[in-house]
């Protein structure tokens, strides 16, 4: 896991079952489902028949068959993007009781949209269990014109919006499920360090 | 912050309630304004009962805002270190008492869809103001009143005449339980859940919630529970170099405030964490008695939370 000094950079404890949880919704991608697959084998099988995942992630057809396979008896509906797998997850999370334990396995963008609609639903981020698999992508936004970057494996990065070369900072908001990117060269306009493939 | 800020009160109205509970309302000395408080906040009341210095932690059960008065309710515990016999016995309209500034230690969830408070008995005080301020800002919640009975339970027919179907009282004496299972059961997302009473009901309702998958952050409890007693023995101050007896009804806290040694403190329960003291050394074995340490710390009995917890014999050495 990435180490920083930064207060708000988040961390991810690893995923562990609630047993009590009448209902158990996990939200991962094509990474994160090998951590859940170790989840369900420390669990056992009641805990996975409790759970409906969301393997939000495009699969060949092979794939679809060895993670349905592996992730049984769990329920498993395949979004074949994050942001469909978000909204899917919005979708469950508003009938939802309480008694459900949600859970977030994959990229840190993932993790952080999942932890996002937790909070819209009232769902304190502490209570959601959650492991870092696969990428070190980010989500940024970027200070200036408040766009987000999707999928930012550099640092420095150049804004999809405003075109400014944003230094990506481990200030994190949950909030906006996203890291800080600032204007690197401010000072002196073109003065920037080498691009770094950090997140990759 | 310490809860040392202590003020003059004066008793301006005392009321029985019901069985064994006192209603005090108390205003400032010199008939200043006292400070506005959050909903689920207490005070500790400072006691010279005969030779003893106490201070007692008690509810807020007005409406926040109202900064003329403050009111508690007291029960008279029977076995109890002489406090609440001490506000029941000696303190009428006209007597002064000290108290420190309003704590809040039981607030009720900023995000929170909507709040179950469950209370047994005298453990209806911090939801009297919690209700208030949740009333006033249109939240949606619901009481669940364990009583004896009606005579025992404070406040039954004033929380339903102001709060109405909102209000729920159980009625021992009819073999009445409150049905926490069904209650959490059946409960939106973002609730969260507050209990307070007796420490076998709040381990019960802590219970109840977990095993209905309920998370540990939207779960709450407050108990004011006094420190237990036990024989006396030695405190000696590693940086003072004083010494001080802890008498079998005192707790470390009290005794140090009795000799004038200034300890933080906030709960006065065993709770929050701000009494956290070091151990130096210890020739007995330290009683824990709060909630706030984990096993491996007192295990290594390095730590001690001299609000609630004491050694069976001999002599302990703080860092103070
Ligand atoms: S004062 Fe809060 S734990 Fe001791």
């Amino acid at each position: 896991m990435t180490v920083s000094t930064i207060k708000s950079r988040p961390i991810y404890p690893g995923l562990s079952p609630d047993l009590n949880a009448r209902r158990n919704i996990i939200v991962c991608d094509k990474a994160g489902a090998a951590a859940v697959a170790e989840l369900f084998s420390r669990a056992g099988s009641a805990f996975a028949e409790r759970a409906t995942i969301i393997l939000a992630d495009s699969l060949s057809a092979t794939e679809t068959q060895t993670l349905s396979r592996d992730l049984a008896p769990a329920a498993v509906e395949i979004q074949p993007t994050l942001a469909d797998g978000i909204a899917r997850l919005r979708q469950l999370l508003e009938t939802a009781p309480m008694g459900l334990r949600l859970y977030a396995a994959g990229s840190e963008p993932l993790i952080g949209l999942v932890v996002q609609a937790g909070l819209d639903f009232s769902i304190d981020h502490l209570s959601i269990r959650t492991e870092h698999r696969g990428s070190l992508k980010r989500r940024v936004q970027c200070v200036h014109c408040k766009t987000f970057i999707e999928d930012v494996t550099t640092n420095p990065v150049k804004c999809t919006g405003c075109g400014l070369t944003l230094l990506v900072r481990d200030h994190y908001s949950r909030r906006l499920a996203a890291f800080q990117g600032v204007c690197i060269d401010a000072e002196v306009p073109g003065e920037v360090p080498p691009t770094e493939a950090l997140y990759l | 912050m310490s809860g040392n800020l202590l003020r003059r009160v004066r008793v301006a109205e005392v009321e029985r309630v019901a069985n064994r509970i006192k209603r005090f309302r108390l205003v400032d000395a010199d008939n200043a304004p006292l400070s506005e408080f959050s909903g689920g906040s207490h005070i500790s009341v400072v006691m010279h009962a005969g030779d003893r210095l106490l201070r007692n932690p008690y509810s807020l059960m007005g409406a926040p805002s109202d900064t003329s008065s403050y009111q508690i309710s007291v029960l008279n515990v029977e076995d109890s270190r002489g406090g609440s016999k001490f506000m029941h016995e000696n303190v009428s309209v006209g007597t002064e008492l000290e108290i420190g500034q309003p704590l809040n230690l039981f607030p009720p969830a900023k995000l929170a869809k909507k709040h179950v408070l469950v209370a047994g008995g005298i453990g209806i005080t911090p939801f009297m103001s919690m209700m208030n301020e949740l009333d006033g800002l249109h939240s949606d919640f619901e009481l669940h009143y364990g009583v004896r009975s009606l005579e025992d339970g404070a406040y039954c027919k004033y929380l339903q005449s102001r709060y109405g179907s909102r209000v729920n009282i159980y009625r021992q004496d009819q073999g009445q339980l409150i049905p926490l299972e069904r209650i959490l059961g059946d409960q939106r997302l973002g609730t969260h859940m507050y209990v307070c009473g007796p420490k076998p009901m709040i381990d019960w309702s802590l219970q109840t919630a977990k095993l209905l998958g309920w998370p540990d952050e939207n779960v709450h409890s407050e108990q004011f529970s006094a420190p237990p007693p036990g024989k006396q023995f030695l405190v000696k101050l590693a940086r003072s170099g004083r010494e001080v007896i802890v008498r079998g009804h005192q707790s470390i806290l009290e005794a140090l405030e009795e000799n004038g040694v200034d300890a933080p403190f906030l709960c006065r329960g065993g709770a929050c964490g701000q009494c956290e003291t070091q151990v130096v050394a210890c020739d007995g074995f330290i009683e824990h008695n709060d909630h706030f340490l984990t096993e491996p710390e007192r295990v290594s009995g390095k730590k001690i939370m001299i609000c609630m917890s004491r050694i069976q014999t001999g002599s302990i050495t703080l860092d103070l």
